[in-house]
């Protein structure tokens, strides 16, 4: 090249301007005073989420069995450090009740005789991975409809037993036809790794929303949280 | 409609060797005594939208890119669960804290969905201006700039000597820039389809299912890496004139503004 625009000068300066840039862009830095904004702007991508991308129309797919993911190979997180275990499963039930014109107990009697629902689809985890695996139990509409929510129901509120861990879901993923009370996976009664005796399972959201070891289910006026989304995770974490 | 100055009459030609006043069959590469930059015409380069989505795109891609290192690194493997995982130089491994946005995985979701919309929209402004000014016609790379990116090519390997002509940009310019336009489309498109892969199981399915998708994504990153580190180089060692044309919209360099 003719031109000689290049001084010493000049790359050192070049170098310190990129260098600060990616400092300040970069550095594992969380955001600072920006995590309002940051808050905001995940708010509106729920907002987007649930009035854009949702539809109750669309199913996802439904694989084959052969396609289902080695059980040794399909993580199973809890919040406790040991892997929660109901002392007396007899004497389990799901609380349900909030706002709603019939609280109810459900006995697994009582959630076996609902409608059944079983799908073989792909689990998608917020940290990138995806499994498949097959999944059995009740439509949450279905238990929504029997407890008759009133006007001022907007949310769900799910509580377990696994340590503090709880979880708030919009009425309306609730109600998609692939979101249900789960006791069976891979066709064999639901095991404690994967949340038994019951747990929410959907194709609609990501793993950490799929509540397991269910006690309680709370319908509310207010949004509830949760336990990874009071620490900053997307609410709504559909898929 | 935003030219500043009348645009060339005729064929553009070797900007260097022309501004230099010396005869075509010179026997130097390349003449040495072009005239000093001062008494070089001042002319309009870039409009202002241009130079606005070029700088909100550089800050944007760079917080893209920090965020989605931090989210790789939370499962930094591709492929379902139980393998096999498809090749991957990092499989497995971290990047190191300075090239990351956001702490931990929340925080780099929470960054990298923020800056997705304001991606997208400088995007689009950017294309729209294209379209609408005719601005394309310089930028877009044609068939017949195949055998003229050759010739460029030939230049810049010191196989030919004279710098072929050229308009506002050479033909490898207007390859380079006219892939980096297809590559930010494949990024938000890849980007949606491991973002919503339930319901644009339509988009997901277009790039061969949720776990290519996220690692056509991936790869894309990399092509983006390369390209600012040769756009940025290039700008420095061939035409340092262009960066203040970036900023100012003004150039006085040795290259045609327009075509």
């Amino acid at each position: 090249m003719t031109d000689r625009p290049l001084s010493r000068r000049d790359l050192l300066r070049l170098g310190l301007t990129a260098g600060a840039a990616s400092l300040a862009g970069a550095c594992g830095w969380q955001g600072g005073r920006l995590m309002p904004a940051l808050e905001g702007a995940s708010r509106l991508n729920d907002w987007v989420g649930e009035k854009v991308f949702l539809s109750h129309r669309h199913l996802a797919k439904d694989y084959p069995i052969s396609a289902r993911t080695p059980e040794r190979n399909f993580p199973a997180y809890t919040i406790s450090q040991r892997l929660p275990q109901l002392q007396d499963p007899a004497s389990w039930a799901l609380e349900v009740g909030g706002k709603v014109r019939k609280p109810m107990r459900l006995t697994m009697e009582m959630l076996q005789a609902l409608p059944r629902v079983r799908y073989t689809i792909k689990h998608h985890c917020v940290e990138g991975w995806s499994a498949i695996a097959t999944w059995t139990g009740a439509p949450l509409s279905s238990v929504i409809r029997l407890v008759e929510p009133t006007d001022e129901a907007r949310y769900i509120r799910f509580d377990t037993f696994d340590a503090n861990y709880y979880n708030g879901w919009d009425l309306e993923s609730a109600l998609h036809p692939q979101t249900i009370l789960a006791y069976a996976f891979n066709d064999r009664p639901l095991e404690p790794a994967h949340g038994a005796p019951l747990r929410v399972y959907s194709s609609t959201k990501l793993g950490y929303k799929l509540t397991k070891f269910l006690t309680r289910m709370t319908f509310t006026s207010e949004k509830p949280g949760g336990y990874w989304e009071d620490q900053g995770y997307p609410w709504l974490g559909g898929v | 409609m935003i030219q500043d100055t009348p645009p060339a009459e005729e064929e553009p030609i070797a900007p260097a060797e022309a501004e230099a006043g010396e005869p075509a069959a010179a026997p130097e590469p390349l003449p040495v005594a072009p005239p000093p930059p001062s008494r070089r015409p001042l002319v309009k380069r870039h409009h202002g939208i241009v130079r606005f989505a070029h700088w909100a795109n550089a800050l944007l891609l760079l917080g893209m890119i920090g965020s989605g290192l931090q989210i790789y690194m939370a499962f930094s493997h591709f492929g379902i669960r139980g393998g096999p995982y498809y090749p991957n130089p990092w499989d497995g491994k971290p990047f190191p804290l300075w090239a990351r946005l956001g702490g931990w995985l929340a925080g780099g979701l929470n960054w990298h969905f923020a800056l997705a919309w304001p991606f997208v929209l400088t995007g689009l402004l950017y294309l729209v201006y294209l379209a609408v000014s005719g601005e394309w016609r310089s930028l877009l790379f044609r068939p017949r700039d195949i055998p003229r990116a050759w010739q460029m090519q030939l230049y810049y390997l010191r196989l030919r000597k004279e710098h072929p002509p050229q308009g506002k940009h050479n033909a490898l310019q207007k390859l380079a820039y006219t892939s980096i336009i297809l590559l930010g489309a494949l990024s938000v498109l890849t980007g949606f389809a491991i973002y919503k892969p339930t319901e644009l199981h339509w988009l997901t399915a277009l790039f061969g299912g949720y776990e290519l998708a996220r690692y056509w994504h991936f790869w894309a990153v990399w092509i983006f890496v390369a390209f600012i580190i040769v756009h940025v180089a290039l700008v420095f060692l061939v035409d340092p004139a262009s960066l203040r044309a970036m900023i100012t919209g003004w150039y006085r360099g040795r290259f045609p503004s327009h075509d």
